[in-house]
């Protein structure tokens, strides 16, 4: 309850503040005009809530929630505190889908801005067909080594494929470069919209496994004498965590170290028990990214920051800050 | 209660098990002797499913190839010989794991959860250690709250893999009094993997000799315990040896 209430206040904090800063009131006011369908009030206010900040402050909430809560569905999944959801390489395939949409200027008829997206989407599912496709030929079982092995080995095969496709774009360079560091300027409410859906899909499929990712942090042998399938829960859980992932990425491009940081440091507050974690982390990456975004977009305004060298940076101070807490408090 | 039939393993062209056929009645507790690498875990993880294994398990009339894995772990628990804990779950977290198949989802409960964990906490002793972190367990304490799960999962065999293999004496002889406890309820059977031939002989009801995937001898204590099969498995004078062993503990 208080990392949803956290989230909620961050997200009023996100839209008021800006390079043009509207008073709280307002903000609520405009925001509850909007919902309600009723006539708004005078002044620019209104355009930039609704039209330009509500939609970027809630995409960028909804994809800090995905990448938080897939970061802790892997790192109990895999029982590896390194993991989040980009192990899997998912994400590395949806970043070539994205890089080759902008370099080649792919774009879907009828939909003009939309071939980005549409690409990353189709590549990260090609990739997870074909990560999944090898770790079952080469290890029925789907062992946790493979798994790691293969995406590992993916996303150095992706990105190498990447480098010659930015080698061949020309003047295509620059948009490149901003994308492959995470941006989600300019998301509008159909963005929003295919990120709650897929948080919605993909998450409740995540949430509902908690029981099985405790038994799996344990340990996957005690997961399975106690009468997990773990063949079974464990394809589900990576198709909802890349599906996810890829989502994200395709809207939002790479944004690093929410899936790996948010989940560590709600672990040391909650505890491992992923019915408290994943719930938790849910809300703590929506408020982590919002506050980066927050930092990346008014630090040095008028220019803007990529979030993901943001949260880096917070993300990186913070969990030292966090760890050593909790260490001296032992 | 549990019917082996022909199991045989193999990786590549090495046979690990090799046509073991066996049958477990309730209230037996078996075990499972050999030298290193005679398949002594393989039989255990063979009959659990964990490896894959040629030959038919039948636990209670039931193959359990056809059982889901829900339905299996009611009925068979399984306790291994370490355990790595990455994680600070606490111990009534690990305990509570063992009520997973009988709660169909993440929100139902089963009825007697609350009662089946908390017997196990208190029958191990560790009711007091409940909200303790399983990271700031000693070994002996980690291996008594997996034993609690299994003991919370309440099934009616239960395969030990060398449960007390890295644990001094006061926990060894802790783990194994209490599942000669547990083994005294109705419809209880145990299997066990022991190197300690001391601690098979003081707790067995029945053993099986394993040398090279084989069956060398299943049967009563003094059969399997026989010097002759003995020394020819283990190619040393056992009895000698251990005799030598308990001399040294009478002379002072």
């Amino acid at each position: 309850m208080l990392f949803a209430a956290a989230a909620v206040l961050t997200l009023l904090l996100s839209v008021c503040v800006g390079s043009v800063s509207i008073p709280f009131r307002t903000t609520v006011s405009v925001i509850w005009r909007g919902v309600w369908g009723l006539p708004q009030m005078e002044g620019t206010a209104p355009a930039i809530l609704l039209t330009s900040r509500l939609p970027r402050v809630l995409a960028v909430m909804l994809v800090g929630a995905s990448l938080s809560l897939c970061g802790g569905a892997m790192q109990g999944l895999l029982k590896n505190p390194l993991a989040d959801g980009s192990t899997l390489g998912v994400s590395s395939g949806a970043s070539l889908g994205a890089v080759v949409a902008i370099a080649f200027g792919v774009t879907i008829p009828g939909m003009p801005f939309a071939g980005t997206m549409v690409m990353a989407m189709v590549f990260a599912f090609c990739s997870l067909l074909i990560i999944l496709g090898l770790a079952y030929r080469l290890d029925f079982s789907l062992s946790t080594n493979t798994i790691i092995l293969i995406g590992v080995i993916f996303s150095m095969f992706a990105s190498s494929i990447m480098s010659i496709v930015i080698t061949f774009s020309g003047e295509k360079l620059r948009s490149i470069t901003f994308w492959t560091m995470g941006s989600l300027q300019g998301t509008n409410y159909r963005n929003v919209l295919v990120l709650l859906g897929a948080l919605v899909l993909f998450g409740g499929v995540i949430l509902w496994h908690a029981r099985e990712l405790n038994a799996f942090a344990v340990g996957e042998e005690n997961a399975r004498h106690v009468g997990v399938n773990v063949r079974r829960v464990k394809l589900i859980l990576l198709i909802a965590v890349s599906g996810l992932i890829g989502v994200c990425v395709s809207i939002g491009g790479t944004i690093g170290f929410v899936g790996l940081v948010t989940p560590h440091m709600v672990r040391l507050l909650v505890g491992p028990n992923h019915k408290r974690l994943l719930p938790a982390s849910l809300f703590a990456g929506g408020v982590f990214l919002m506050l980066s975004d927050l930092i990346a977009r008014t630090l040095l305004n008028p220019k803007e920051l990529p979030i993901g060298v943001v949260t880096s940076i917070i993300g990186a101070i913070a969990f030292v800050y966090i760890y050593g807490s909790s260490r001296k408090g032992r | 209660m549990l019917k082996v039939e022909q199991l045989t393993v193999s990786y590549g062209d090495r046979t690990i098990l090799n046509n073991v056929s066996f049958e477990l009645m309730t209230g037996e507790w078996l075990m499972i002797v050999g030298p290193n690498g005679a398949g002594k875990s393989t039989l255990i993880n063979a009959i659990t499913g964990s490896v894959a294994a040629k030959g038919r398990v039948f636990f209670e009339g039931k193959d359990v190839r056809t059982m889901k894995a829900r339905e299996l772990s009611r009925g068979v628990g399984v306790l291994s010989q370490s355990h790595y804990m990455g994680y600070a779950f606490t111990v009534e977290e690990v305990v509570r794991l063992g009520r997973y198949a009988y709660a169909p989802t993440i929100f139902s409960r089963h009825s007697g959860e609350e009662q089946a964990v908390r017997a196990a906490l208190e029958k191990t002793g560790l009711y007091e250690q409940r909200r303790q972190s399983v990271l700031t367990l000693s070994g002996g304490e980690l291996q008594r709250t997996f034993l609690a799960q299994t003991f919370a999962q309440d099934p009616k065999l239960l395969l030990l893999d060398e449960p007390t293999n890295h644990l001094d004496l006061v926990y060894q002889k802790q783990v194994f009094e209490l599942i000669r406890d547990w083994l005294k309820q109705k419809d209880r059977a145990v299997i066990s993997v022991v190197h300690d031939l001391s601690l098979a002989r003081a707790y067995g009801t029945r053993a099986m000799l394993l040398d090279k995937g084989q069956v060398v001898v299943d049967g009563t204590m003094s059969k399997v315990f026989s010097d002759d099969v003995l020394n020819r498995v283990y190619h040393m004078d056992v009895r000698d040896w251990m005799t030598q062993m308990l001399a040294q503990w009478k002379e002072t």
